[in-house]
């Protein structure tokens, strides 16, 4: 490295500054239930209580329009009146509920195609190798014959990783050599699959992000050659979320569905802190479908999304 | 991916600027604006009104001095705010801007880098492309082991990415443990004569008990100079809980932002600096191992204000372009010569560049035009386009394109599937541009600048040799 390092502490001039930031993380560390309590114990819905409500929600990564959305509905009937934590609560999930109740759909594969093709997409690191190691389990306990293609031919082992599902699993993987084309092992897949009659092809994509032209054009070939041997497919698109995403997840969504008309959800890594809360967002600006959530590296660790369950999950009840 | 928060600081802003003078209920008023701009930014609550409560104290006790306007004051103090919380100092009186802060290689070799990061934040490709960098640009012999014995096909990842990058990687032993492959990995790095022992660990959740005591014991056993964060750019809030555990539990030493080439806002840049008040060493920006970046506040703060990024522009059009052509191009502008060839070139030097929206990205004010440009005809398909209009014709057009009437135009618009139009549209952006080179060839490198300065509007021009065909409409 050319030149030492310059301090942070010695170019701050601030000091106490820093130290006010870790004590407002503290707070925010602590769950959203207690904060909520802490807002309403003997306390009217006055102004200030409803931003920090508002406030509440952006920490669950709802965004700031949506938040006030929330805030101001809950706040219409009670402001200024006495109210009680669990009541608020309680409010602010049903309102949720409200909005995610009509996207939570499990994923069906009953097209009548046969196979049905299901092309997984999503921007790298979200999960879809793992998510569809999951699906192909869930398929199978249901009775169906699965067969896996291994379509990120870009990222290093990605073919590997997916051939150690197949193991696991017992579906059988179609794979080419890494760096071959993507649309191309597309074709092959379908082909083999309607040969052997298998009920459900899962298309494994390499991980993009969405505002790289050239990717996403990529991925359009995928589709249209897929198309090209079956009018109706891909039966199903969907597309992987990491939980942790914040606000861009939004853009996420928009692009790609603009690009290959992404057709359900399902978000990954639930199982930490992060709430997922710009699924609210997402929710009322696309209605797309969730079809599952994430929650853990196991097969097993694959649930249909609960609209109630994740909403108060988010306001941090118990049930 | 910072582009998006100076769009939005922008337009709030641009308001300040136009009133006369600087009161409370104006900066308050921005301020309302920063905050929800920051929020939309996925910077995290606490940190965002901390920043503000600091960014108001400061602008509302400033005596506006007469030679600015109370909206450059604004702008100068949320720049400086901005600059402070990503970690650096402001640029010193001679405007020289401060070193970013570099990797730890002090002790005995070899010394150990440990990286962590939740799963899917990109740790592997990060692990091989720093591995990548210490070895090729400063002269480490580095070796790299993959304590990941979770992930499907992780070690193998690992190994595959040494390959490419050409550095060694710990033979993989199947079954085993990840702090005994740390140890093995050390002892192999003793044996080999290494500098530096890389290690990759598998992807955790901060709140996974077990897995936070095994990369703590790994820590142990290895007593790293660098504990690195790899996260993701588009983190939401929970990035500060990450951030926070992370370094409560391991003791971080260092943060890398990765995909910072996605369209995030980055807030989780600013939220995990000020959570740990680790520095944020180095960004990840691209799949390619080479697409490793340094971080530098003041770059970054200025691109979050719509100050434009004139420097990593530069810097990329350095690296971009070949020094020869570079050179070939100045003397035959001199000369008043620039045919259709030389054109074919710039469209080409352009593409690499990562087409018209990578590069208007990085120029001053441009920000806000983007969105208009995408609805624009101004995709990346238009200078595809225009290279196979240039393809399609015979060498002679190319040096002389006075040669080019009707039943050539046709020809060459067939030839390229394209329309007489856009054959007619090429040939009078060619036109323009010449002409433009000839001016400029005769004003020298002074009034070159100021010529295109002016064509540019506000903020400077382009690097030479990088006019976009026809100017910006």
């Amino acid at each position: 490295m050319p030149s030492p390092p310059v301090h942070w502490r010695s170019v701050l001039p601030d000091m106490s500054w820093f130290q006010r930031i870790k004590e407002g993380l503290r707070k925010s560390s602590s769950r959203l239930a207690s904060g909520i309590t802490d807002i309403f114990t003997k306390r009217k819905l006055d102004a200030a209580a409803v931003e920090e409500l508002e406030d509440l929600l952006v920490m669950a990564d709802l965004g700031p329009a949506t938040a006030a959305k929330l805030a101001a509905a809950i706040s219409k009937e009670r402001f200024d009146k006495e109210v009680d934590p669990d009541e608020i609560r309680g409010a602010l999930a049903d309102e949720v509920a409200a909005i995610l109740e009509p996207v939570a759909k499990p994923l069906t594969t009953d097209s009548g195609a046969k196979p049905h093709v299901v092309l997984v997409a999503g921007v790298n690191g979200s999960g879809k190798t793992t998510t569809i190691g999951k699906f192909a389990k869930h398929l199978q306990a249901e009775g169906k014959t699965v067969m896996l293609a291994a379509g990120d031919t870009f990222r290093a082992a990605a073919i590997e990783q997916l051939k150690v599902w197949g193991d696991r699993t017992g579906a059988t993987v179609v794979a080419k050599e890494q760096g071959a084309d993507a649309a191309g092992l597309a074709f092959d897949a379908i082909e083999r699959a309607r040969r052997e009659g298998v009920d459900v092809l899962l298309i494994d994509t390499a991980g993009r992000l969405h505002n790289k032209s050239g990717l996403m054009e990529e991925l359009k070939k995928i589709v249209r050659v897929i198309r090209k041997m079956d009018e109706t497919a891909p039966h199903d698109v969907l597309l992987v979320l990491d939980a942790t995403t914040g606000q861009n997840a939004i853009a996420q969504v928009e692009t790609f569905k603009e690009m290959v008309n992404v057709t359900g959800l399902v978000v990954t890594k639930l199982d930490g802190t992060a709430k997922g809360g710009v699924l609210v967002a997402l929710a009322e600006r696309f209605a797309l479908p969730v079809h599952a959530i994430g929650v853990g590296e196991q097969a097993d660790d694959l649930r249909p999304f609960a609209a109630r369950d994740f909403a108060r999950g988010l306001m941090g009840l118990e049930d | 991916m910072f582009d998006s928060l100076s769009d939005k600081l922008g337009s709030v802003l641009d308001g300040l600027r136009r009133r006369g003078a600087l009161k409370e209920s104006d900066v308050d008023q921005a301020m309302r604006d920063v905050r929800l701009a920051l929020l939309e930014a996925d910077v995290a609550l606490p940190v965002v009104r901390d920043f503000i409560a600091q960014v108001k104290e400061r602008a509302v006790g400033q005596e506006v001095l007469k030679s600015v306007t109370p909206g450059q004051m604004v702008v100068k103090i949320v720049h400086d705010g901005l600059v402070e919380m990503l970690g650096g100092a402001a640029p010193s009186e001679d405007g020289t801007p401060p070193a970013p802060e570099g990797l730890n290689l002090l002790g005995e070799p070899p010394v150990a880098f440990l990286m962590v990061g939740l799963q899917g934040s990109g740790k592997t490709t990060s692990t091989a492309k720093i591995a990548r960098r210490l070895q090729q640009r400063d002269k480490k012999k580095v070796l790299m082991a993959s304590l990941d014995v979770y992930r499907p096909a992780a070690q193998e990842q690992l190994k595959i990415l040494g390959e490419q990058a050409e550095v060694s990687t710990l033979p993989i032993v199947a079954g085993q443990q990840p702090v005994d492959i740390a140890k093995r990995a050390m002892q192999a790095g003793r044996f080999g004569g290494y500098d530096v022992v890389m290690l990759d660990t598998a992807g955790r959740l901060h709140v996974d008990e077990g897995l936070m005591a095994e990369v703590a014991a790994v820590k142990t056993a290895t007593n790293p100079s660098e504990v690195m964060l790899v996260a993701d750019a588009m983190t939401g809030q929970d990035a500060v809980n990450v951030a926070d555990s992370f370094n409560k539990r391991v003791g971080l030493t260092g943060i890398m932002l990765t995909r910072v080439d996605g369209d995030a806002r980055g807030g989780a840049a600013l939220s995990m600096r000020a959570v740990t008040q680790c520095p944020i060493k180095l960004l990840g920006v691209g799949e390619k191992l080479d697409e490793l970046e340094e971080f530098h506040a003041d770059r970054i703060a200025g691109r979050i204000l719509g100050m434009g990024d004139v420097v990593s522009l530069v810097e990329k059009a350095r690296e971009t372009i070949q020094e020869e052509d570079a050179e070939r191009l100045a003397k035959k502008i001199q000369k008043g010569e620039f045919d259709l060839n030389d054109l074919a070139d710039q469209l080409k030097q352009m593409r690499k560049m990562g087409g018209l929206q990578g590069l208007m990205g990085m120029l001053p004010g441009i920000g806000k035009m983007k969105d208009q440009m995408k609805n624009a005809n101004l995709d990346e398909g238009l200078l595809k386009r225009q290279e196979a209009i240039i393809s399609s014709m015979t060498a002679k057009e190319r040096r002389n394109p006075k040669v080019i009437h009707a039943s050539r135009k046709q020809r060459i618009a067939n030839g390229s599937g394209t329309s007489v139009q856009e054959v007619n549209k090429l040939l009078k952006q060619h036109q323009t541009m010449a002409k433009m080179m000839k001016k400029m060839g005769k004003l020298g490198q002074k009034g070159l600048m100021r010529s295109m300065g002016g064509m540019m509007g506000k903020g400077g021009g382009l690097p030479p040799g990088l006019m976009p065909p026809g100017g910006m409409r």
